[in-house]
Parts: C-alpha cells; sequence; structure tokens
C-alpha cells in the first residue's frame, strides 16, 4: 500500500519533469540550430530590412509614449520623496539612472514583446499550421534561414537602438515635468544629467536590449514553430510567446543588473 | 522494365505509441502516376512527408533515383528537394506575397532568375492552369478555393520537378472543379515526363489519374494494383472502401 502511494507520487513528479527536460532539450536544439543559421549563408537581406523595420520602426510609437511617461512619472516621485534635502540636483541623476539602466530597457522589451513576439508567434504558427512552411522545404528554402534567422537579426539588432531612443525620451520626459511643472531651472537640469551621466548607463542599456531581443525574437519564433492543431494552437503559440518572453525579460533584467553592479 | 524512380523498404514511423507506418512497401516507376488511396488517418499525409525529408522516418529505407534519403546530409537533401516539387492539401501559400511571387517563389530563391523574368514565367504558368494574367498581381487570400489550388499547383510545376505529390488534390472542391484538377494534374506531369505520387480518397479523382493504385490500411500497404484490377479485385478492404461501404473488414474508429 505505501509503495503504492510512493510510486503514484513518483510518477505525478516524473511526468512533468520529463516534459519539462524535454522541452528545454527542444529549445536548446532551436537555438543551436538558429543560431548556426544565423552566421552561415545565404543571407536574406531583403527579409532582413522588412524585419527591422517592423521590430524597429514601427515600435517606436510604443516606447516613446511608455518611455516618456515612465520618466515624468520617476521625475514627480522624486519630487515628491526628496523635496527635503535638495530635489533639484536629485531630479535629473535619478531619472538618469533609473531610465537608462531599468526602465527603458525593461518597458522597451516589454512592449516589444507584446507587439512583435506575439506578431511573430501568430504568423509562423499560421505559416505552420497551413503547411506553408512544410511548402518552404519543399521548394528547396530553409526555413530557419528564411523565418527566423531574419527575425532573430533583427531582434537582437534593433533592440539596443530603441533602448537608446528611450533613453533619450525618458531622460527629456523628466526634463519636462522638472522644467514645466516643478518650476526647476532647465539648463541646471541638463548640467546635473551631464555629469552624472556614465558610460555604464548607456552600456547595460545596449546588452539588456540585445539580450531582451533575442529573447522575444526566439519565443516567438519557437512558439510560433511549435504550434500545432489550428486556431486554437496558434492562440496558445502567441499566449506562450508573450508570458514567455516577458518573464524571461525581466529574469535577465535582474541578472544582467546582477553582472554590471556587483563586482 | 524502366527504373524505379522511388523506392521504400520496410518504412516505419510512429509518434510515441501511436504506430502510423508499420513497414511500407513501395515502388515506383519513372514517370508513372501511382495514387496512394486510404481512409483518414492512415498515415497517406505522413508517408508523403517522410518521402520528402520532412518527417524522418524511425527505420526502413526511401531511395530516389538510387540515392538514400533517410538520414542523408543536408546537401543531398536539398539537391533532392530541387527534384520534387508539391501540392499541397490546403494550397499553402504564402499569404505575405502575391500570387505571381508565390508562384515564381523557386525560381527566384533557388534557380536566381531575375524578378521581371520570373514573372513572366509565372504568368505563362498560371496561364497554363487557366488562370488570367490580372490574379498575378492579387493576394492569394483574395482567390477562391479552387484559383488556390490552380496557384499551388502552378507553383509546384514551376521549377519543373521530376517527382511531384499531390495532397489530396480535390478535397474541399466541387465535382466539376474537381475534374479540372485532375485534368490539370495530368496534363502537367505528363507533360513533364514527371512521376507523380498522389494520396486521396476521392476514387473518382484516383481512377482518373491513376496508372497504379495502392492502398494503405493500418500503415501497411495491403493491396497495388492497376484500376482495372481494382474493380475485379476480391480483396475485401479494397472492396469495402471503392464502394464506400460503412459494414466490412475496416472497422471506422470512432
Amino acid at each position: 500500500m505505501a509503495k503504492n502511494i510512493v510510486e503514484n507520487f513518483l510518477r505525478k513528479l516524473g511526468k512533468p519533469l520529463v516534459v519539462f527536460i524535454q522541452r528545454l532539450g527542444e529549445l536548446s536544439l532551436f537555438i543551436a540550430k538558429a543560431v548556426y543559421n544565423c552566421v552561415t549563408p545565404p543571407f536574406y537581406i531583403k527579409l532582413l530590412g522588412r524585419q527591422f523595420l517592423d521590430i524597429g520602426f514601427y515600435s517606436l510609437p510604443v516606447v516613446a509614449l511608455t518611455t516618456i511617461f515612465a520618466g515624468m512619472v520617476i521625475a514627480l516621485q522624486t519630487y515628491s520623496g526628496f523635496s527635503s534635502y535638495g530635489a533639484e540636483s536629485a531630479i535629473a541623476s535619478v531619472v538618469l539612472i533609473s531610465v537608462t539602466r531599468e526602465l527603458a530597457p525593461v518597458f522597451c522589451g516589454l512592449m516589444v514583446a507584446g507587439r512583435i513576439g506575439a506578431a511573430m508567434a501568430a504568423e509562423i504558427g499560421t505559416m505552420k499550421v497551413t503547411e506553408q512552411i512544410d511548402a518552404l522545404v519543399t521548394l528547396s528554402t530553409n526555413p530557419f534561414k528564411y523565418l527566423f534567422t531574419p527575425r532573430l537579426l533583427a531582434g537582437i539588432f534593433v533592440l539596443p537602438l530603441l533602448v537608446m531612443i528611450g533613453d533619450i525620451i525618458g531622460i527629456f520626459g523628466g526634463f519636462l515635468v522638472s522644467v514645466y511643472q516643478l518650476g526647476f531651472n532647465p539648463a541646471n537640469y541638463i548640467t546635473n544629467t551631464i555629469n552624472e551621466l556614465q558610460a555604464i548607463d548607456i552600456n547595460i542599456g545596449l546588452t539588456k536590449g540585445a539580450v531582451f531581443g533575442f529573447i522575444i525574437a526566439l519565443m516567438g519564433c519557437y512558439n510560433g514553430y511549435k504550434s500545432r492543431g489550428g486556431a486554437q494552437g496558434v492562440g496558445e503559440a502567441t499566449t506562450n510567446a508573450v508570458v514567455a518572453s516577458s518573464i524571461l525579460i525581466l529574469i535577465f533584467n535582474y541578472i544582467i543588473t546582477g553582472m554590471f553592479f556587483t563586482k | 522494365m524502366s527504373e524505379n524512380k522511388i523506392e521504400i523498404k520496410n518504412l516505419h514511423k510512429a509518434f510515441g505509441k501511436k504506430v502510423v507506418l508499420d513497414g511500407i512497401d513501395l515502388e515506383i516507376k519513372k514517370g508513372e502516376s501511382l495514387v496512394v488511396i486510404g481512409g483518414s488517418g492512415t498515415g497517406k499525409s505522413v508517408l508523403i512527408k517522410c518521402i520528402q525529408g520532412i518527417l524522418v522516418p524511425d527505420s526502413g529505407s526511401i531511395k530516389v533515383d538510387g540515392q538514400e534519403i533517410v538520414n542523408a546530409n543536408e546537401e543531398i537533401r536539398d539537391a533532392m528537394h530541387g527534384k520534387m516539387g508539391m501540392l499541397f492539401q490546403g494550397g499553402a501559400l504564402f499569404d505575405s506575397l502575391t500570387v505571381w511571387e508565390n508562384v515564381a517563389f523557386g525560381l527566384i530563391e533557388n534557380k536566381r532568375m531575375p524578378r521581371k523574368e520570373a514573372k513572366m514565367e509565372a504568368v505563362r504558368l498560371l496561364r497554363q492552369v487557366g488562370l488570367t494574367p490580372d490574379v498575378a498581381d492579387l493576394s492569394p487570400s483574395e482567390l477562391s478555393g479552387g484559383m488556390q489550388k490552380r496557384v499551388s499547383l502552378a507553383r509546384a510545376i514551376a521549377t519543373r520537378p521530376e517527382i511531384i505529390f499531390f495532397d489530396e488534390p480535390t478535397t474541399g472542391l466541387d465535382p466539376i472543379m474537381s475534374d479540372v484538377i485532375n485534368d490539370l494534374i495530368i496534363e502537367s506531369a505528363k507533360g513533364l515526363g514527371a512521376t507523380a505520387l498522389t494520396i486521396t480518397h476521392d476514387m473518382a479523382s484516383a481512377r482518373k489519374i491513376a496508372d497504379k493504385i495502392a492502398m494503405l490500411y493500418k500503415g501497411k500497404i495491403i493491396w497495388q494494383g492497376t484500376v482495372k484490377e481494382m474493380d475485379n479485385t476480391e480483396n475485401p478492404y479494397v472492396r469495402q472502401f471503392i464502394n464506400g461501404c460503412s459494414q466490412g473488414p475496416i472497422k471506422v474508429e470512432i
């Protein structure tokens, strides 16, 4: 009797564990194959260009809106928290540090995950279930190179650029609030920002951007590629892509911050 | 005796515990049109996907032109794909491209044909399958099911393949459109001198396009022969299938 209970327990524990390890293996193989195909010809330059446009250019409005309000709210909060000890100089540096190191990368990552990760998973998932990916194979075209390489490369290279733009717009948001709402001197704000700016603030944003871009494109492609069974499967893939990339972005955000600042 | 274009020996494929192909032996001669019939879920699509290298079989051998393709390296498989064309059940047209770009896909991406020339060739192919040049710039989603099948057929024959696969070419079409597609299949396959492998459960279509028919049941080829032999066979499985009876040795799994 006791043996049965133990056996059942192990069995219950075993199956999800085996499935988990299997998924991890599948994903690792997928990553290896995708990276290998990123660095070997042929390259589809035109498709890469379109992905740059889709992921980068068309994401600018959402990135701009989220980062400008992030910068604004940080300025406001810093003022309410620091007003008793010289808020004017504190606002510029708090906005700078929080926007460049954390807010701009994370918001860019999450917004692009929602916008692009979902679209990638839906498009590739639909191509999978309507046999368009098989059709590519029968037309002697490697789906990894044709579909995944342009997306992954665009993700890796475009997200850092978006983060940089987010940095600038976020800091500008802080500037707007402290000058027009709180009535501080604009010249002082700019001088404070420039004095406080360090190379690490930019580097960390670029690193995070590249990693998040890879995560978003990878999750979009992988979940789309693995989708099965029609509309429901594609819907699931889309959800999984967004949820997985959002969670991974937050986890890796912590890890990268840890790598940069604990030495 | 003409040579075998495709030779399959003892092919096995299972998904988990579900055995789909259980020792398939099949030979297709050069220029022959073989139709594989069988009920839904008997592994017809899996068979085609194994030959194309989209799925990897568990064991067995598939030879195309005497060249083993199971577990072959990428170079050999690429060369194989260059020889093959396929008409997918749902058309599988790329919806991010226009109709003519779909038809010319293989020409542009692999044969490196200039776009202008490829478009002219695409329009010619579209005419060949009975479509007017004005559909060339439409998107596939603007076409009816029958038209999509025609475009897909044009794409399959664009690179002049030596082997063409037809996956349920008439499913979802009305009887007249089915017959039109059947005629086009015969025309295009014969026109290219290509070897054709069709899977279908549409008996009217099978009778029309087959030189030879093979029946797939429970992962095995249980019968092969010409259309005439099929009509005279005593094989109870074949008789039940071609007559479409619910009573007989084939039990429908619900």
